[in-house]
């Protein structure tokens, strides 16, 4: 069979978002591959630019659906960093439990859409099933369930509802049970490994020169968190550690995920101990940011999330870039596919967490 | 990767100042973990270089564009995972002749950045492999991050 | 006890001909079409059609029972309530088979038209010929032919052909590519298939169902010495009905439908139904050849051979229902390995343990 090329996308169950992704195969071997972005694009930092700084805060929920409060965390550090605000310290732990909330949210997401990617339902409904359980949580907590606006420049915007430990705790308690079950699932399961082991090397300096972060690069073994490395919030004062595998294929990234939600379950158990009972939730903050920069950086689920804000001295931002960390690991894409099989294509883009509305913005 | 080395912010600023004494300057801004300078458009590729291959600053975390109305600016976040430091390079650039060196040879993390920026301000990135629009179709003819594009209505 | 379908039939048609309508004719006057009714022939193709008629549709009732069952169960195996349409869900099916049929029927502008309608047409064609020779009991049969395992195994390996030209005619690389991956799966898995049921003939010494249960019911369910061969037919029939381990021809993550992206509307739908009918035929398959047939315990004698026929079919599919929501979908080279590296060694072991049992005559 002659070589062609095979556009999966715009519209394919594969691509979890409007995207394109163009493979050159051989037989059902790829040989190369370009992935087509942009049918999301919205001009997201255009329109920042004629935008308030609390007006962006909701905006920035939008970033993402299933990581929401992460990217307006990372917007209120990176306008807090600019106009030099010290954020409480009851709010500090507070956005470090939502963080984690929504990662374990996050990959349960991720978990759920891998499952149609390798032909099994049965995980789809299953991390759905817990994901609610999360949504709920936040939905006591803020009130939405999907983007919170919840993050506040200078703190948050709201202190946890009655009961709240008793209800996060029993719902740790429960989920850290269901962990167990998709491992019964998934890593038990012959057919899973086999669809999952040995695919989509990258070795951990590739992985670091191509910019990927998050799990994807803990997969490939590199000691890189920034939770850890560039600690926010109150991360040192945590008892957590980096998960990471050595192995550096997509079994790697999908063991570095189920371990990073047992980790969060354990940080947010942790941070409810150590949480201060009471205490300031949200600092006064001025209208207009003063003339400089300021930058966000911080461990998304997907991996670096970093946003750039420059002031003018007027209440909007002059110039506002994100980072996405699905946009630099789309890039890194065809150094994963070439050589693996058309079949290979929706395990391997799967296990990357695809998120598009961050990535075209 | 095999960086034993770690190096802290003042190592990094006495290595880079003494290999650019007078293209990089330091901006005085402290800030744990973070490292502020500017540095001119020629010697930004030996800048990298040095940072990379000496410093261990092996993570390009963004490349950024930002239209200063008089000039164009280049913003590089260059970080180091061993050293956890971040350090910010600005770059100015002429209005009317927007062409720097592109960094992707030494980071392919900053391909599609570099690209993104390209798409939004019109930098022309030398030596980038593949300089073609990626957000927005091949056919529009504007570069719409620039000042002097208004967006209409608002 | 079971029914004698061609006994009660034949009586009924005679009743009808010879009794009934043929005295109206003689006393209106057609005394030489009355003979013509009364004679044999023609009785015996009234019947042979009446008989056909009916056995049709107990098969697509039990094949749109098998949707039903896979809705329900999958769903309950996912902790969702499948389907809800009337009572108990029952009558989705219908409503589904109701949508695809006021869907307008579209060709393709670059597909091969004459190929492209062809296909669904062979492949339910196919589909359904295999209900000729499944007996539902030693009287509730179409056809008895002499060699009937022979015959339906021949048949079940033509679906390739149609999936083929159907992928190819569509004109579409997802289709194209979902074609060739389903004639090189159905014919890799045909081998492995067919030398698994070589050890039940060996033991019964008889190519027809019906001796193959007669000699069940005499001596005991092939199952108990032929373990391995029913593993190895269970896992290559999941394979040769594109069931979920082995759904690649059909990979909606990555080629959208597969073979089928194309088809749409009632080809779409009768493409779906042949499938249930093809696992139909698949456990039904494996029931006569390894589960007894109709063979039960003596003291439930008083329950109608056909209901334990089919309760054991809806357990056999049950089991395909199970691996279909615990797996997840192989690649295209370990099925391929897995069907010559793993299966086919194993069903020559099947063989040979089977000729060890002949020879020392244990079973």
């Amino acid at each position: 069979m002659t070589e062609m090329w095979i556009n999966m996308g715009p519209q394919h169950p594969m691509t979890h978002g409007l995207w394109n992704l163009r493979i050159k195969v051989d037989g059902e071997t790829i040989t190369d591959s370009e992935p087509v972005i942009g049918y999301l694009h919205r001009g997201w930092e255009k329109e920042v630019e004629n935008r308030t700084y609390p007006q962006i805060i909701p905006m920035s929920d939008r970033l993402c659906y299933g990581s929401s409060f992460t990217w307006s965390h990372v917007y209120c550090m990176a306008v807090e960093d600019l106009m030099g605000l010290e954020v409480p310290e009851k709010a500090k732990w507070i956005r470090a439990m939502s963080d984690e909330l929504q990662r374990i949210g996050n990959h349960l997401m991720w978990l759920a859409a891998i499952g149609p990617d390798l032909g099994n339902l049965t995980i789809f409904l299953y991390a759905i099933r817990e994901r609610e359980m999360f949504l709920d949580l936040f939905q006591a907590l803020c009130g939405a369930r999907m983007t919170y606006n919840y993050c506040r420049i200078g703190g948050v915007r709201n202190d946890a509802p009655p009961n709240w430990e008793r209800d996060v705790l029993r719902t740790l308690d429960y989920f850290e049970k269901r962990i167990n079950e998709y491992e019964d699932l998934v890593d038990r399961n012959a057919v899973f490994r086999m669809r999952m082991e040995g695919l989509a090397y990258l070795s951990g300096k590739d992985a670091v020169n191509l910019g990927v972060t998050g799990p994807s690069l803990r997969g490939s073994g590199v000691k890189f968190d920034v939770r850890e490395n560039d600690p926010y919030e109150v991360y040192d004062e945590i008892d957590w550690h980096m998960c990471t595998r050595d192995e550096g294929d997509v079994y790697a990234r999908y063991r570095v995920r189920i371990d990073e939600m047992r980790m969060s379950v354990q940080i947010v158990r942790d941070i409810l101990k150590k949480m201060p009972k009471s205490g300031p939730i949200r600092v006064k903050t001025p209208r207009n940011a003063p003339v400089g920069t300021g930058i966000g950086r911080m461990e998304d689920p997907r991996g670096e999330s970093f946003m750039y804000v420059i002031g003018d001295g007027s209440d909007k931002p002059y110039r506002l870039k994100v980072r996405s960390p699905f946009f630099v690991t789309l890039s890194a894409a065809p150094h994963m596919l070439k050589g693996y099989k058309v079949a290979d294509v929706p395990s391997i883009m799967g296990m990357l967490d695809v998120c598009m509305g961050e990535t075209d913005r | 990767m095999a960086e034993s080395t770690i190096y802290t912010i003042e190592q990094v600023k006495s290595r880079i100042s003494e290999a650019f004494p007078t293209a990089v300057k330091f901006v005085n801004k402290e800030k744990p973990r973070r490292l502020f300078m500017t540095a001119e458009k020629g010697s930004l590729l030996e800048l990298c270089k040095l940072l990379r291959d000496q410093l261990g600053f092996e993570h390009c975390s963004l490349v950024c564009g930002v239209d200063r109305i008089d000039r164009f600016q280049c913003v590089y976040h260059i970080s180091s995972i061993a050293n956890k430091i971040v350090a910010e390079i600005v770059v100015d650039l002429p209005k009317e002749n927007p062409e720097i060196d592109s960094v992707t040879p030494l980071w392919e993390g900053a391909n599609w950045h570099e690209r993104e920026t390209y798409d939004m301000f019109g930098f022309i990135f030398v030596g980038h492999p593949k300089l073609e629009r990626i957000l927005l179709p091949e056919d529009v003819t504007f570069f719409p991050m620039r000042k002097d594009f208004k967006v209409g209505g608002i | 006890m079971y029914i004698d379908i061609w006994q009660f039939l034949g009586g009924l048609v005679h009743w009808l001909l010879v009794d009934i309508i043929g005295p109206i004719l003689g006393w209106i006057g057609f005394h030489g079409l009355e003979s013509w009714l009364g004679s044999p022939g023609v009785l015996n193709f009234v019947t042979i059609l009446l008989v056909a008629l009916i056995v049709f549709t107990v098969g697509m009732l039990v094949a749109i029972t098998h949707i039903w069952q896979e809705r329900k169960t999958l769903g309950r195996l996912m902790d969702r309530r499948g389907t809800q349409v009337g009572p108990i869900g029952l009558f989705q099916n219908f409503a589904d088979g109701l949508k695809v049929l006021v869907k307008e029927a579209i060709i393709p502008d670059a597909a091969d038209p004459l190929v492209y309608n062809a296909a669904p047409v062979i492949i339910i064609g196919v589909s359904l010929f295999m209900f000729v020779t499944i007996p539902y009991s030693q009287g509730f049969y179409v056809a008895n032919p002499q060699m009937s395992v022979l015959l339906t195994l021949a048949i079940f390996s033509l679906v390739p052909f149609g999936v083929l030209i159907g992928g190819w005619a569509s004109n579409n690389k997802y289709t194209l590519i979902g074609g060739l991956r389903a004639a090189a799966q159905i014919i890799a898995y045909e081998i492995p298939l067919l030398l698994s049921v070589i050890g039940v003939i060996i033991l019964a010494g008889s190519l027809n169902f019906m001796d193959i249960v007669a000699y069940q019911q005499s001596h005991v369910w092939m199952v108990v010495p032929m373990i391995l061969g029913f593993v190895v037919f269970i896992i290559s029939m999941n394979a040769e009905l594109e069931r979920v381990p082995f759904d690649l021809p059909e990979a909606e993550a990555e080629l959208v439908e597969g073979w089928m992206t194309e088809f749409g509307g009632m080809k779409f739908g009768l493409i779906m139904m042949s499938e249930y009918a093809r696992g139909f035929v698949g456990a039904s398959i494996a029931t006569l050849l390894f589960l007894g047939g109709w063979d039960m315990p003596s003291f439930l004698q008083f329950i109608p051979d056909e209901l334990w026929f089919l309760a054991k079919v809806f357990a056999v599919f049950g089991l395909f229902i199970w691996i279909r929501g615990a797996m997840p979908r192989v690649r295209t080279d370990q099925i391929l390995a897995i069907g010559w590296k793993r299966l086919l060694p194993l069903a020559a072991i099947n063989i040979f343990i089977a000729i060890i049992f002949k020879t020392l005559g244990w079973f």
